[in-house]
């Protein structure tokens, strides 16, 4: 049996009278509290702090240039170096998505279209941005690499309606991705 | 003389019944004699993947799927005893190869391996070869989902392919009938679509074309497969090399729910699956019951259901005020009916129900027109011609039920006189129940305008509606709960897949109101059930029956005598042998 | 005594001029205080945004000020939130209570020698104490007990059980460390020898703090009885100091509304106004702690060097300076409060009572007799 029996560490004069231990407390956060004013905290540098502590003063200053490769924002969908949307509404995304917030209408292509033998495309496509958590989910399931987590991070809006992403939107920030893999080519 | 001499072995004891012994996996079990090695698998629970075969159909056994290992007991030299160890089996000799499962029959001390290494490599090696050709766009194909060769390829694939070289290009997206296209680059050869035309619908209009990997299923030249059963095909299709026009694209399959119910479009009352998303219908298939519809549905039943989905539902009660409908609640609105009927004499009252209607809707049906003492009560016959397989003449999927529950053997007869009455003037308030009367009722609009009252149930704003004082909005087959009686006599029952939209009401919801609102009792049929069990007390042939015994396949209540033309052709095939069934 | 004008008038800018001004203030920006504070503590920026926003009306840039504006539109919007009153509750108690905790808060600023004393042109020299009378503490400690009222029936009125526990716990901590206090002092006053706070400020402006005692008779140096006596005092300053906590609710001892277990305590039912009341109460009660303990151990208005107070003193308008000295002093202990409150951790319960009849009863007891025979000893 996994029982592990601890005894209670052996506290020294200085610590039974509390007191001495209470002022070597205050000493470690009143250092800490000039350090933070001087803004010579551990946590100012690494997280490049503005203001007082680590906080970056938002919107004075971003962090845009400090954002990590594999930062997550808005969800968007992605066109191709051809010019082809790379979605072809196989609705994974709708399916993995946690809260529900990605809606498909799909569509077929129509046959007078350059990319008719793809047949499949949406016709709508919704992400509603109130609902989204920016898990990724949906990037990580894709089998078309047509949709990819943007690194935009302030989606604001002013109505629900207006937080809902649709197709052109979610075009218009995911724009072209190059070096995707294209099983459309000549070749298939 | 001992036990042990008297002691019958196991193959006599099998054989008494008419069964042989199979080792399957290693463990025995009786089957009957002459079951195909697929089938005495299934028996014993365990799954041979498989492609070509299907019970319905013949089995050609071109798709290798189903390969299983085999042994018999070894042949026995001239004069030599059998040698039976101490379970009284003999001993096994396994084949060193293969054998397809779905065109051999068991024997007596057959042994059967679907786990023993050559199996799965040959398994390995059918897969890898049908994958070969086959285009990996299960995004978009409509299939995914439901897809046999995404799952044997799952169970029984390579991850990655060691094909190399350019897949062979065939003809895509190909319109062969009105209703189906064809993808044949997905097209694994299995040949049941070209089985299923030849020996079910009987317009052979389907074959293979061009040898090897070039194989190309083609419809015959100058022909289309226009066949009223051909979207059996994309059901029994087990990739997505053909599509229904009709739902391709339309919905991912893993999103739909589905609802069995049954086919309200004929007698037959094929036995259906809704599939559902949201509130919305995608698509009907068929469901397998041996005693009604086989495995297959007719396409003009399996389409008809897009006025569920359309605008036109009525979705409030409404009352006719000065020439103009206006929406009120549903208390208002059945208070208003049973105040209104009330100015008439019983003799200027009808009623005119549906055999569209359930069982226990009838049943309320026939209590309303106790309620209002007319004698005035008729269903609408529609009868159509039969086709020779599954849609039998009698339009109504419930006209046994209601010659059944209202004890009337001609449940239609009054409906002349109903007709004449409101022509004369001498029925001056009619109330309709799931029926256009300006359709097969054969009522004019002239009828209807000289009506005093009209009251109408239905679910589509239509002409009826229209002239009606009140309207009373209902559910359609697939919101509906309850049961039906078919042409043979099958007790069947109806699930609701979505609910009706806006304030619409179930129509035994509606019945059951409107008849408390007339009597002005206390409601004591609070569920369905409780109606199909007060039912069940009334009606001689629904004793003993409650809703969920009828269970998924419906029970048998009543002969009358009719039968389904196909399931006939399908017993034929089968004492032939040339099916499985 | 003759009541004249000259009395009434000051009284009457006294009363505003301390309570309504400078506590109210300062009870205002402690709660700013409070919040950039402990912000700085957890590497945070806390209310610097608060300000008049320019460019609303078409100006280039919001002035901002350091979020100094932030306590006022917290006022504002105290002011204008719904008050609501939940439907469960008794009416009459529930009103009551916020003021039962703010008036008491309050009225002991009534004692407090804010300064030495101003001389006016008229020639009438004007004590810088509201009421300046000879119970002083006592007075402090009976108005200060009243404040458990409103704690109380605000966490029974509620009817709610964690407002309950809330005002049930601050009636058993508040009168377990009133007695702690009491007994505290009781060393300090045997050394001044009088209750008037006024004198007793007086004195420590002559012999140095009470701390700080390296005077006698203005002449600087390590005397052996004022070092002597310096031990018991130090003792008595920690009792009191720790029971003004106590006492104040704050942390690490503000069981009554601790969050993790209270939601919000005696006031989870409480909003707008009346919770703002509470706060306020919260806060006054600080300062009127914080007046008390530079009063009775740091001098009060006494800068603690004995020639430079007699100076100041002299001058007609010295007491404002000793007043400024005083306010200086507080606002250092309203620090030192805040500055506890997000380093110490809380204390359970039935530790905060230990604490309170084990030790510090006992050793106030003690205090007193080790106190009394020093001063046997010395005197």
């Amino acid at each position: 049996m996994a029982i592990k029996k601890l005894t209670r560490p052996k506290l020294t004069l200085s610590e039974k009278l509390i007191f001495p231990t209470i002022l070597k407390g205050m000493a470690v956060t009143m250092t800490h509290a000039i350090k933070s004013v001087l803004g010579k905290t551990k946590a100012a540098e690494s997280l490049k702090g503005s203001g007082t502590g680590a906080t970056m003063q938002y919107p004075e200053t971003k962090w845009d240039d400090q954002l990590p490769e594999y930062y997550r924002g808005v969800p968007a969908l992605v066109t191709d170096e051809i010019g082809r949307e790379r979605c072809v509404s196989c609705q994974l995304c709708e399916f993995i998505c946690p809260p529900k917030a990605i809606s498909i209408l799909p569509g077929e292509i129509p046959s007078d279209d350059e990319w008719a033998k793809v047949e499949k495309r949406p016709q709508e496509f919704d992400i509603d941005m109130t609902r989204c958590i920016y898990c990724g989910m949906c990037e990580e399931v894709c089998p078309e690499q047509a949709i990819f987590l943007r690194q935009d991070y302030a989606v604001t809006g002013t109505s629900r309606e207006n937080m809902v992403h649709n197709k052109e939107r979610l075009y218009e920030i995911g724009g072209v991705r190059e070096g995707l893999v294209n099983k459309w080519n000549e070749v298939k | 003389m001992s036990d042990t001499e008297t002691a019958k072995l196991p193959k006599d004891l099998a054989a008494d019944k008419g069964m042989v012994n199979v080792q399957i996996d290693g463990t025995w079990i009786q089957v009957p004699r002459g079951t195909r090695m697929i089938e005495a698998c299934k028996i014993a629970g365990v799954e041979v993947p498989h492609y070509c075969y299907h019970p319905k159909l013949s089995s050609p056994g071109n798709c290798r799927m189903c390969l299983v290992q085999m042994g018999m007991p070894p042949r026995l030299a001239p004069g030599q005893d059998p040698e039976y160890n101490d379970d009284g089996y003999q001993e096994i000799g396994w084949m060193p190869r293969p054998v397809i499962a779905c065109a051999n029959t068991v024997a007596e001390n057959m042994g059967i391996s679907t786990k023993s290494e050559i199996v799965t490599k040959c398994r390995e090696g059918v897969m890898e070869f049908m994958l070969i050709n086959h285009p990996l766009d299960c995004p978009i194909c409509d299939q995914a989902g439901e897809c046999r060769l995404q799952e044997f390829s799952v169970e029984h694939g390579k991850s990655e392919s060691r094909f190399k070289e350019d897949k062979v290009k065939k003809p895509k997206n190909v319109q062969i009938g009105p209703r189906i296209r064809l993808d044949d680059e997905r097209c694994i050869m299995c040949s049941r679509c070209i089985r299923f035309m030849d020996e079910v619908a009987d317009e052979p209009v389907l074959g293979f074309t061009e040898r090897g990997t070039h194989t190309t299923v083609a419809v015959y030249p100058g022909r289309e497969l226009d066949n009223n059963y051909g979207l059996n095909t994309v059901d029994l299709c087990p990739v997505g090399a053909l599509t229904s026009n009709d739902f391709r694209f339309q919905m991912r399959t893993w999103f739909l729910k589905e609802t069995k119910t049954i086919d309200v479009n004929c007698a037959t009352g094929a036995n259906i699956t809704v599939w559902t998303r949201g509130n919305k219908i995608f698509r009907i298939t068929p469901r397998e019951n041996n005693d009604v519809n086989s495995n297959w549905m007719p396409d003009s039943h399996r389409l008809n259901f897009h006025h569920i989905n359309d605008g036109a539902r009525l979705t409030e009660p409404m009352v006719k005020v000065d020439g103009q409908h206006e929406a009120t609640s549903w208390q208002l609105a059945l208070e208003g009916a049973a105040d209104a009927l009330k100015q008439f004499d019983a003799k200027e009252i009808a009623v005119i129900a549906s055999a569209r209607q359930t069982n226990e809707e009838l049943f309320l049906v026939r209590a309303l027109a106790a309620e209002l003492e007319t004698e005035a009560l008729s269903i609408v016959e529609r009868i159509g011609e039969s086709d020779g397989k599954l849609i039998s003449a009698d339009r109504n999927p419930n006209t046994t039920g209601a010659k059944l529950v209202w004890q009337n053997a001609k449940p239609a007869s009054q409906l002349e006189s109903i007709r004449e009455g409101v022509r004369k003037g001498s029925i001056k308030a009619v109330i309709a129940l799931g029926e256009d009367l300006t359709e097969e009722a054969g009522f004019s609009a002239e009828d209807l305008e000289k009506l005093e009252l009209l009251i109408s149930s239905n679910i589509l704003a239509n002409p009826t509606a229209q002239a009606s004082d009140i309207v009373l909005p209902g559910a359609a087959f697939s919101e509906k709960r309850g049961s039906m009686v078919n042409i043979t006599g099958r007790l069947q029952r109806l699930n609701n897949a979505c609910v009706p939209p806006g304030d619409a009401r179930d129509d035994w919801m509606l019945l059951r109101d409107f008849v408390l609102a007339i009597s002005g009792e206390a409601n004591s049929i609070p569920t369905l059930e409780s109606l199909f069990n007060a039912l069940a007390e009334n009606i001689e042939e629904f004793q003993g029956q409650t809703l969920s015994k009828i269970g998924d396949l419906g029970v048998q209540i009543t002969e009358t005598g009719e039968t389904i033309p196909l399931l006939e052709y399908e017993k034929a095939r089968k004492e032939r042998g040339e099916i499985v069934g | 005594m003759d009541i004249d004008l000259v009395f009434i008038l000051s009284t009457a800018v006294k009363i505003i001029l301390f309570t309504f001004v400078i506590s109210l203030l300062m009870v205002a920006y402690a709660t700013y205080a409070e919040r950039r504070v402990s912000a700085i503590i957890q590497d945070r920026v806390g209310p610097n945004r608060t300000g008049i926003p320019l460019t609303l009306f078409g100006g280039k840039k919001d002035w901002h000020f350091f979020g100094l504006i932030q306590p006022i539109a917290d006022g504002v919007k105290n002011l204008l939130k719904e008050d609501f009153t939940p439907a469960h509750v008794r009416k009459f108690f529930f009103w009551i209570a916020p003021a039962l905790t703010l008036i008491p808060a309050f009225l002991c600023l009534a004692v407090i020698p804010f300064g030495s004393s101003v001389t006016l042109p008229t020639g009438d020299e004007i004590k810088l104490v509201i009421a300046d009378i000879d119970i002083g503490p006592l007075f402090v400690f009976a108005i200060a007990s009243l404040s458990v009222y409103g704690i109380t029936i605000a966490g029974w009125a509620s009817n709610n059980k964690y407002s309950f526990l809330g005002g049930v716990r601050s009636t058993a901590q508040m009168i377990s460390y009133e007695i702690a206090m009491g007994l505290s002092i009781i060393p300090v006053l045997m050394v001044y020898g009088h209750l008037n706070l006024n004198n007793i400020v007086q004195y420590q402006a002559e012999n140095g703090w009470l701390l700080l005692p390296l005077w006698k008779d203005g002449v600087f140096g390590f005397y052996l009885q004022n070092l002597l006596l310096w031990i018991p005092m130090f003792i008595s300053f920690v009792i009191f100091l720790t029971a003004v906590f106590a006492e104040t609710n704050r942390m690490p001892f503000d069981l009554p509304e601790c969050e993790t277990e209270l939601v919000g305590g005696y006031h989870t039912e409480y909003s707008s106004m009346k919770f703002a009341m509470f706060f306020m109460g919260e806060y006054c009660a600080m300062i009127v702690g914080s007046a008390l303990v530079v009063t009775l151990f740091f001098g009060g208005w006494a800068v603690g060097i004995p020639a430079v107070d007699s100076a100041i003193s002299e001058m007609a308008w010295g007491g404002i300076i000793h007043l400024l000295v005083f306010l200086v002093k507080v606002v250092a202990f309203i620090v030192t409060f805040i500055w506890v409150r997000w380093t110490v951790p809380r204390f359970k319960f039935d530790q905060l009572m230990k604490l309170g009849w084990v030790i510090f009863f006992e050793l106030a007891v003690v205090n007193i007799v080790i106190a009394a025979l020093i001063l046997f000893y010395v005197k």
